[in-house]
């Protein structure tokens, strides 16, 4: 949730990317507290469905864009170009809708899966109260961190950011998408770092190929001076 | 009514934007990666969990390249 909030922030712009994970919060907040222990009755695998389809169609459009950028311009790049093509996005009533949307969804869904683990087990232990305080407490120690470290990331070049967040959109995406489809995962959460790690090795594969192309498989045009 | 289908009309058209982008291969390679993982996973036996990102990939690899095409294309002309 925080790194997905982070690093679009990050490229994105902070205000509409808080303000949509503010609305992911409340949301989650209100859902949470109207429902109670009638959270468990929300169809968790549908919702995994549409969130994870969408995360990884925003994670292969950004992973285009950054492979293309970092075969042109090297992981460095040049920050002052296509920075404003790259903000334009959608916007409505002042808001950036990209930013806004992505850290919605990553917070309400990362969010209802805590609520969700949160009543049943509090449940099961006939002590909600305790594992709402848990919860709680996990959510606002890595918010904290995310906070402490969003500075840092800013100094990082705007390349890395969109090769980054693809990755990270596309990694949760298509994990959240499969196992709402019902498909298990082998090493359950652990595939994370796998389809992380497999995702970064093509990302650098797609570069080299954008960069030499022995084969003539990605068509790039002659000069990339 | 006029007002209202052109209400529809850019509000369908926000979202097509907004979702699909200006690539819309990327969008139906994802549905079609998960309409053939979902397949899988109801055929007896076999694992489905590799299909969409193996999938997944060959999108982008063919969206770069009809990104290359479309910039050849753009500073031939």
């Amino acid at each position: 949730m925080v790194t997905i909030v982070v690093g679009v922030g990050t490229i994105r712009g902070w205000r509409s990317t808080l303000i949509g994970a503010a609305a992911g919060f409340v949301v989650l907040v209100v859902v949470g507290g109207g429902l109670g222990v009638g959270l468990t009755a929300i169809p968790i695998g549908a919702l995994r469905v549409v969130i994870g389809t969408l995360l990884l169609i925003f994670g292969l459009q950004w992973l285009r864009k950054a492979v293309r950028r970092v075969a042109r311009k090297g992981l460095a790049g040049d920050d002052d170009e296509e920075v404003d093509a790259e903000q334009e996005g959608e916007s409505r009533f002042g808001l950036d809708w990209t930013a806004f949307v992505l850290a919605f969804k990553g917070v309400l869904l990362e969010g209802l899966e805590i609520a969700f683990i949160v009543v049943t087990f509090g449940a099961a232990a006939n002590q909600i109260w305790l594992g709402a305080v848990g919860g709680g407490s996990a959510l606002v120690l890595v918010g904290g961190l995310g906070a402490i470290f969003h500075g840092s990331l800013a100094k990082i070049p705007r390349s890395i950011l969109i090769l980054v967040v693809g990755l990270l959109l596309s990694t949760f995406g298509t994990f959240w998408a499969a196992e709402g489809l019902g498909v298990s995962w082998p090493a359950g959460d652990l595939a994370l770092i796998g389809l992380l790690v497999f995702y970064a090795a093509f990302a650098a594969g797609f570069v080299w190929l954008q960069r030499n192309d022995p084969l003539g498989v990605l068509h790039h045009e002659e000069a990339t001076a | 009514m006029t007002t209202v289908w052109g209400w529809l009309k850019s509000f369908g058209g926000f979202w097509y934007d907004f979702v699909v982008g200006d690539d819309w291969t990327i969008a139906a390679g994802v549905c079609v990666a998960l309409a053939a993982t979902y397949g899988l996973y109801r055929a007896p036996g076999v694992p489905a969990w590799w299909l969409t990102p193996v999938v997944a990939v060959l999108v982008v690899a063919f969206a770069v390249r009809r990104a290359n095409d479309r910039d050849a294309d753009a500073g031939g002309s």
